[in-house]
């Protein structure tokens, strides 16, 4: 646990570093595309309190100076597969973006939606020495929290505290400075497959970037997507990427729950490959062109051109009805959709006060899917874009860019994590006093 | 790995090579920017002057080129100057100024320095101030304001003209000369010459009689009549000594009496000192000392 404790607490030094210089640069590894962007930090927003909200929602000290995208190579169910591949991609997407913003970027956030996230709620509780809660006891009732066995080749990428409470007192923000006896808090702990970690971690090194922070994909998007009352109240964020689904339930502006379903766009395109005969790069054609969920009549008779470069006049003039398609699409965006709402149920999405849901991802784009989502998932649903910020081009404010943007947002105003909290001291290992006195041993 | 097929064709692999990668982000640095983009041109263009320079031949030949180039400009006949002319002084002077300035006409007025010409022509004794320009058709003109000669002053080496400021101006062959002028004498009487002119002004009414004035020890006056009179002035208010014999001798007439010198050197006290013959017919009025004449 120390070592992540460590690594976690030099990403965000870097992080520091990376701001004060005013340039970072945010990446994010998707299944069907790789997004870069470089934002510029300018100076911090006049006169927003440290929790409120200003004008802009906190977005105007930064600026995005360059973005480039391009089709992701080597990755499948958003962990990298293909380590070259993948490391080329990287580089083509850094390369355009720092081209655009003319500018050199050495830090980079990176997000990713594999390595099968599992949330963990997490709880501790601590007497208070004095009646004050103090920085000190804050990072000693985080210490406190009993670490459920997240089992062998995983890793923590979050742990955010989402509620403290003070003797009968609930739902506090920050403790600090307040009067009580008993401080306890609950944690929100996401682990994912460390090798998916590893070979990100590597993969960015190869490309002679630091990695300054890591995230997961849906809680990225979770951000950019809700809107603040939704984010309040308690709402899911359903990111329908590529490769997976990514879901993340928001509440009291903390992420309470992640989860995600290996299954995406990429699916329904290799559906319509193997039922079409025909190449992926024209059954994605097909699907973004002609794609939907609802057949109606009209749609029997529009047919769609399939084409072929075979040289069969046969085959090469084959023609499809718009409901044919529509036919192989629907069966497996409705499978996406009960596999999110079987994990929604799981969590208990059901007992939230407000049970808003927000579609957005590539995927959200097919016709027709807010329809079939609220007969599965619930009435609540609406399509989700991200926020808008300054200096993004157009072409990057789709669903597509959510959990792009989101990544823009945590890197302007991170939640604090658990290891933003100076470790307790009675948690020090011993074995650096020991190392220590040997040193002095061995040398005097 | 499946083939693509004819439909999709094999394009170039859009991603930078490593090495292209790393060469836009070195060249992204903004050090190493500067460096190339300032750095490396003024370092190559000062190796390349410093290599052709380093040969003497060719150092030689690159300044005679430069000359060349120069003197094809400054030689041109609209910026020639062929004539010096100078004004306001006499004749002498005037040959005696053209031989100082030593001008080697022609000569462009690009090279001639006007500043160093005045400077060269007021060395001269005799100029008291001297103005320098281009006239028009490229003739030099020099303006001379001469020293006006005020004193004849008598040294161990000859006699020298004074101005009125006691600046010496030219030698003098002999007193006749400028018999016009008033005479000085004595070391540092160049110095206290306004002294010597306010005392003489103070003597006008002996004017007739005044032979000139000798600086006795570089510190007070004596001024001279005929028949060898001395008449001997302090060394601080001489100009009132001298008031004070006039009075004297308009009273007693005591200029006119026999006498070697008057001593005003104490203002308290004159101090006459008689002629031999006077002094004896004072003694013998006296009845000190028997006549001469009554003795053979």
């Amino acid at each position: 646990m120390t070592d992540l404790y460590q690594s976690q607490r030099a990403m965000r030094n870097m992080r520091k570093a990376a701001l004060q210089r005013g340039v970072i640069a945010i990446l994010d590894v998707g299944t069907s595309k790789i997004a870069c962007l470089i934002l510029r930090f300018d100076g911090l927003e006049e006169g927003v309190e440290p929790d409120g909200v200003g004008s802009m929602a906190g977005q105007t000290d930064f600026r995005v100076i360059g973005a480039a995208t391009t089709k992701s190579r080597g990755v499948r169910f958003g962990e990298i597969s293909a380590m070259n591949e993948t490391e080329r991609a990287i580089r083509t997407a850094v390369q355009a973006a720092q081209k655009m913003a003319n500018v050199r970027v050495d830090h980079v956030i990176a997000c990713f939606s594999g390595g099968e996230p599992r949330s963990y709620g997490l709880a501790g509780e601590i007497e208070l020495n004095d009646t004050v809660v103090k920085e000190n006891d804050v990072a000693r009732v985080l210490a406190a929290c009993d670490v459920p066995d997240i089992g062998e080749g995983r890793e923590v990428i979050h742990a955010q505290p989402v509620n403290f409470a003070l003797d009968h007192r609930t739902g506090l923000g920050d403790p600090r400075e307040q009067i009580g006896n008993r401080l306890a808090c609950d944690m929100h702990l996401l682990t994912v497959d460390a090798a998916v970690v590893q070979n990100l971690l590597y993969c960015i090194k190869r490309c002679d970037l630091e990695l300054a922070g890591i995230a997961s994909s849906s809680y990225a998007s979770g951000i950019a997507a809700l809107v603040e009352d939704e984010r309040e109240l308690g709402a899911a964020c359903i990111d329908m990427g590529g490769g997976s689904t990514g879901i993340s339930i928001f509440m009291k502006k903390h992420m309470i729950f992640s989860d995600a379903v290996r299954l995406g766009g990429d699916h329904v395109t290799s559906d319509i490959a193997q039922c079409l005969h025909v190449p992926t790069a024209v059954a994605e054609r097909i699907k973004t062109k002609h794609g939907g969920v609802h057949a109606t009549g009209m749609d029997d008779r529009e047919m769609i051109e399939i084409g072929g470069d075979s040289g069969d006049w046969d085959k090469d003039r084959r023609q499809v009805s718009r409901t044919e398609l529509i036919g192989i699409i629907r069966p497996r965006v409705e499978e996406i959709l009960e596999h999110v709402a079987e994990r929604l149920e799981i969590a208990g999405f059901a007992h939230l006060p407000s049970q808003q849901i927000v579609l957005t991802g590539g995927a959200s784009q097919i016709p027709g899917l807010d329809g079939l989502a609220s007969r599965i998932l619930g009435q609540r649903v609406r399509m989700g874009r991200p926020l808008r910020v300054q200096g993004l081009p157009q072409a990057a404010t789709g669903p597509t860019f959510a959990s792009t943007v989101g990544l823009c947002l945590f890197a302007a105003h991170p939640q604090d994590e658990w290891w933003d909290f100076n470790i307790p001291s009675e948690r020090y290992p011993a074995r650096s006093l020991k190392r220590a006195l040997k040193w002095f041993r061995d040398n005097w | 790995m499946q083939s693509l097929g004819r439909a999709l064709p094999l394009r170039r692999d859009p991603a930078p090579s490593r090495w292209a990668y790393r060469m836009h982000r070195l060249w992204l640095t903004p050090l190493f920017r500067v460096t190339m983009r300032v750095g490396m041109p003024a370092f190559f263009l000062t190796l390349a002057l410093g290599i052709y320079l380093s040969d003497p031949v060719r150092r030689d030949s690159f300044a005679g080129v430069m000359v060349a180039a120069k003197d094809k400009v400054t030689e041109r006949p609209m910026f020639m100057v062929n004539l010096l002319s100078i004004d306001g002084a006499s004749p002498e002077l005037a040959d005696a100024v053209r031989q100082k300035l030593d001008l080697h006409l022609p000569q462009s007025s690009l090279a001639l320095d006007l500043d160093a010409v005045r400077v060269r022509a007021e060395k001269l004794d005799a100029v008291a101030s001297a103005v320098v320009w281009l006239g028009a058709g490229n003739v030099l003109q020099v303006g001379i304001t001469e020293r006006q000669p005020a004193w004849v002053w008598r040294t161990g080496q000859g006699l020298m003209l004074l101005d009125a400021d006691g600046h010496r101006i030219a030698g003098l062959a002999t007193r006749a000369d400028r018999a016009d002028l008033p005479l000085v004498a004595g070391d540092g009487a160049d110095a206290a010459v306004h002294e010597a002119t306010a005392i003489l002004r103070a003597a006008s009414p002996l004017a007739g009689r005044l032979r000139g004035l000798i600086r006795i020890s570089d510190r007070r006056w004596d001024l001279i009549l005929d028949r060898d009179q001395t008449i001997l002035l302090p060394a601080d208010g001489p100009v009132a000594a001298v008031e004070g014999l006039l009075a004297l001798d308009k009273a007693e007439n005591i200029l006119a009496r026999d006498l070697v010198a008057i001593d005003l050197r104490n203002p308290q006290r004159p101090v006459l000192r008689l002629a031999q013959a006077a002094l004896d017919t004072l003694r013998q009025s006296q009845g000190l000392i028997v006549p001469t004449e009554s003795k053979t």
